[in-house]
């Protein structure tokens, strides 16, 4: 069910969509109508994560990814996680871990049904690309007990001191040429074609200019995008199966001159409930959203009349903004570069650094922390980028606490309260400033 | 020989030493360098060739009050990292001239960078190890990080590495991983002889103590409860404990067990005694590589390590053989990642061998054990009662 659908079905009224959006919808619906009839035509799929996917490899042997955090957040969104968690904790899954995990355990067991109502294929292959998520690791090992496919490690290195050296990437490379690419060679029956890599690593390219058009536009007051709520559907297409496709550089490009349109016109973003009206506060968020109350949540900020102008969640398959881009004349290092860039794989200095510089380039008001607890990969050491943020830019933070998909940890109330507490703060401090 | 009392007041005064007097004691007389790591594992052969003391940093059990610490972390997270800052910001690591976070999950991944930002003087490395076990691949990554941490404590005033005293660091911690290992298969056919409480406290000694000092301690225990006449097998349930790798359980909470009826004949206590399997090779040309291939091919199944080839689970079936226990208690921290996620399949393939378990949890300050000593021994009573 699309979001407008559902919205009508619960009595709401429905969100109001530019083009793009609608595009955007159409590709992620036909990825998942191809998933569900792979093993009709035959098309080959890996499961594998959003942080350091290879989609350019995969494409360029024809196979087709699966995205498990794809499929639990959309769970989420659609209502579903609390029974397949609920079920997962039955079988003996701690209440303690990712509930992405135990969603995706959850839906397995249910009938792996996807987010389009068509049952998922089962994978040709395990592709636990290890990039910036201990969970990863015991998550495809989890799985690994339900299939009889091949499982193959990518582990990618942690930028512990900041850096990627050229140990690090010669690591990620060795691994893709003894590992990656002989299974996915083995699996598709294909044989590996730099040349077509290479094509698509430029298309993704283009892409990701596109992309950080969008998201820098944000600079504007006011801003036309919400670089958070309204962001995960901008990084829909890249971060998950269109990165290296034309698809992807249309959408883009559509997306682009949709924003462009709204500067002229000096326009706000759009909100669940339409544009938003006065831009009053301008805020950096840290950490994913939560997804079981996604719209809620996004209404106590446009309420407030409050945009998110820059997010990291919107980093996490990939950080283009710092100049990143994949570099078709090195395939297997750019890849091995952007799986290393993945914001989740960065160490807190640089997290700190990142938020600090949003805050300020983005002309914050101050910057918001939405802790999950499933998420250690973001939320352990977020008390302190809370206060190193603030010292080095004298902008207050907010902190927040949520879940991803268990909906028993998103309090409503709660968060309302801390929200319209932090913004009332920020305008306060504005009137004492003027 | 000390007697076996003051051999274990001693052990004891250690582990519940939170100033880390006897680093500072070793720092007064060597003047070397001292470098904490956490667990659950890093090469200390390495550091010990350098002239380093490498020095475990365990968390500060249910020994100290948590007040700064507190303040660093969400009431999700796991408690070892709040009591490491909070021995951070109280002074008691102001002896350790570095620290090395090992590859263990998520938040020890994180800490080492609030680290780098709380202390910046300080010398702070992530070390990363393989997920990639064939030597040319992971092997290599893993040399050149093992190169990067020499350099670095060298740039600090470590000697040099040099082959001849990495040899002789490889031996020395060989007899030690040999004397541990003949304690723990001491344990398994005579548990009476060796109390879990009495080893783990023996096991935290060798967290602090410079080797040399750590292997006489071993073998001075050995001895006595070799020897002693006063200790007498009673009628208790064999388990195997899993879990406490990281996070390590209050003493108390040991004890407790063994109270309520367990011989722990097999744990995960303070694995980075017992990581690598047997010797490592100490007499070959490049003795930086044998301590590679050690962690390529003699590392433990920890749920920290990915298992390629191997069934999961069956490590530890193996282990509930090879030390005859007769039930495990999966006894793992709250909030901990790779203990929670990995005990499903750990259940799954116990249950599949007709193994009996039980499972709980526990913070490193667990105060109150009396729910844990029924259930425990609810269950020694039921191995004892209704196993075959």
């Amino acid at each position: 069910m699309t979001d407008t659908a559902a919205d009508q079905t619960r009595g709401r009224p429905a969100i109001t969509k530019d083009a793009s959006q609608e595009r955007q919808k159409a590709m992620i619906a036909s990825h998942f109508t191809r998933l569900a009839r792979a093993p009709e035509t035959g098309d080959k799929c890996a499961y594998t994560f959003v942080p350091g996917n290879l989609t350019e490899l995969l494409n360029s042997f024809g196979v087709l990814p699966v995205l498990p955090e794809i499929n639990a957040l959309q769970s989420g969104m659609r209502g579903k996680s609390r029974d397949y968690i609920g079920l997962a904790e039955k079988l003996g899954h701690s209440e303690d871990v990712c509930t992405y995990v135990k969603c995706d355990i959850g839906m397995l067991k249910s009938g792996n049904i996807g987010p389009t109502g068509e049952r998922l294929p089962s994978p040709d292959l395990l592709l636990l690309s290890y990039t910036g998520c201990f969970t990863f690791l015991k998550w495809f090992e989890l799985l690994a007990q339900e299939y009889s496919c091949p499982i193959v490690m990518l582990h990618v290195p942690y930028q512990g001191d900041g850096v990627i050296t050229d140990s690090m990437r010669r690591y990620v490379v060795d691994q893709l040429k003894k590992k990656v690419i002989p299974a996915l060679e083995r699996i598709s029956g294909r044989a590996y074609d730099e040349d077509l890599l290479k094509e698509q690593l430029a298309r993704s390219a283009r892409a990701e200019d596109d992309l950080v058009w969008v998201l820098e536009s944000a600079k504007h007051r006011p801003s036309p995008i919400d670089a958070y709520f309204g962001g995960v559907y901008y990084i829909g297409p890249i971060f998950t199966a269109f990165r290296g496709t034309q698809d992807a550089i249309e959408y883009y490009r559509e997306l682009r001159a949709e924003i462009e349109e709204r500067l002229r016109l000096h326009k706000g973003p759009v909100t669940p409930d339409g544009e938003l009206g006065e831009e009053r506060y301008r805020v950096v968020v840290e950490g994913p959203p939560n997804w079981t109350s996604f719209r809620q949540f996004w209404q106590m900020f446009s309420e407030e009349g409050a945009c998110v102008v820059a997010s990291t969640y919107t980093k996490v398959g990939g950080v283009y903004d710092n100049g990143f881009r994949h570099d078709p004349s090195r395939p297997l290092e750019t890849l091995a570069e952007y799986c290393m860039g993945c914001y989740t794989n960065l160490n807190l200095p640089t997290r700190v650094q990142m938020i600090a510089r949003y805050v300020q380039d983005y002309s914050a008001d101050g910057f918001l922390i939405n802790s999950v607890k499933s998420c250690n990969s973001f939320s352990a050491g977020q008390l302190m980028i809370l206060r190193e943020v603030e010292q080095r830019t004298g902008k207050p933070g907010g902190f927040i606490e949520s879940d991803l998909v268990d909906p028993r940890y998103f309090s409503a109330s709660n968060i309302k309260n801390r929200l319209e507490s932090y913004f009332q703060m920020i305008a306060q401090k504005r009137a004492g400033a003027q | 020989m000390r007697s076996l009392d003051e051999l274990l007041h001693r052990a004891e005064d250690l582990y519940r030493d939170l100033r880390f007097s006897a680093v500072r004691e070793w720092k007064a007389r060597t003047g070397g360098l001292a470098v904490g790591y956490l667990p659950v594992y890093v090469p200390r052969e390495l550091l010990h060739a350098q002239g380093v003391l490498p020095v475990g940093v365990m968390g500060a059990g249910d020994d100290l009050e948590i007040i700064r610490g507190d303040a660093f972390y969400q009431s999700y997270i796991c408690h070892l990292p709040r009591s490491t800052i909070e021995l951070g910001l109280n002074g008691a690591l102001d002896c350790l001239d570095g620290m090395l976070f090992p590859a263990t999950c998520d938040v020890i991944r994180n800490l080492s960078g609030m680290w780098m930002m709380q202390f910046p003087g300080k010398y702070v490395h992530y070390l990363d190890v393989p997920q990639d076990f064939s030597p040319e691949v992971g092997g290599a990554f893993y040399r050149h990080e093992l190169e990067q941490i020499s350099e670095a404590l060298t740039a600090r005033g470590a000697r040099p590495l040099t082959t001849a005293a990495l040899r002789a660091s490889i031996a020395l911690y060989n007899d030690n991983r040999a004397l541990v290992e003949g304690l723990y298969t001491l344990r398994m056919a005579e548990p009476w002889r060796v109390p879990t409480g009495e080893l783990y406290l023996l096991l935290r000694a060798g967290a602090v103590l410079p080797v040399e000092e750590h292997s006489a301690m071993l073998r001075d225990y050995t001895a006595l409860v070799t020897a002693t006449t006063e200790r007498r097998p009673m009628d208790q349930a064999r388990v195997l404990l899993c879990g406490s790798f990281c996070e390590q359980p209050p003493l108390g909470l040991i004890k407790t067990l063994e109270r309520a009826g367990c011989y722990i004949v097999d744990d995960d206590f303070v694995q980075v005694h017992r990581w690598i399997r047997g010797h490592v090779r100490s007499n070959g040309d490049d003795p930086l590589q044998d301590l590679v291939l050690a962690y390529l091919h003699q590392g433990i199944q920890s749920p920290i390590r990915y298992i390629d080839e191997a069934k999961k689970g069956q490590d530890l079936v193996d282990r509930v053989e090879t030390s005859g226990a007769e039930g495990v208690i999966f006894c793992a921290p709250s909030f901990c990642d790779p203990a929670l996620l990995d005990q499903p399949m750990a259940v799954a393939a116990i249950e599949r061998a007709g193994v009996p378990w039980t499972a709980f949890k526990y913070s490193e300050n667990t105060g109150q054990f009396q729910v844990i000593r029924e259930q425990a021994g609810t269950f020694a009573d039921s191995i004892k009662l209704w196993s075959e």
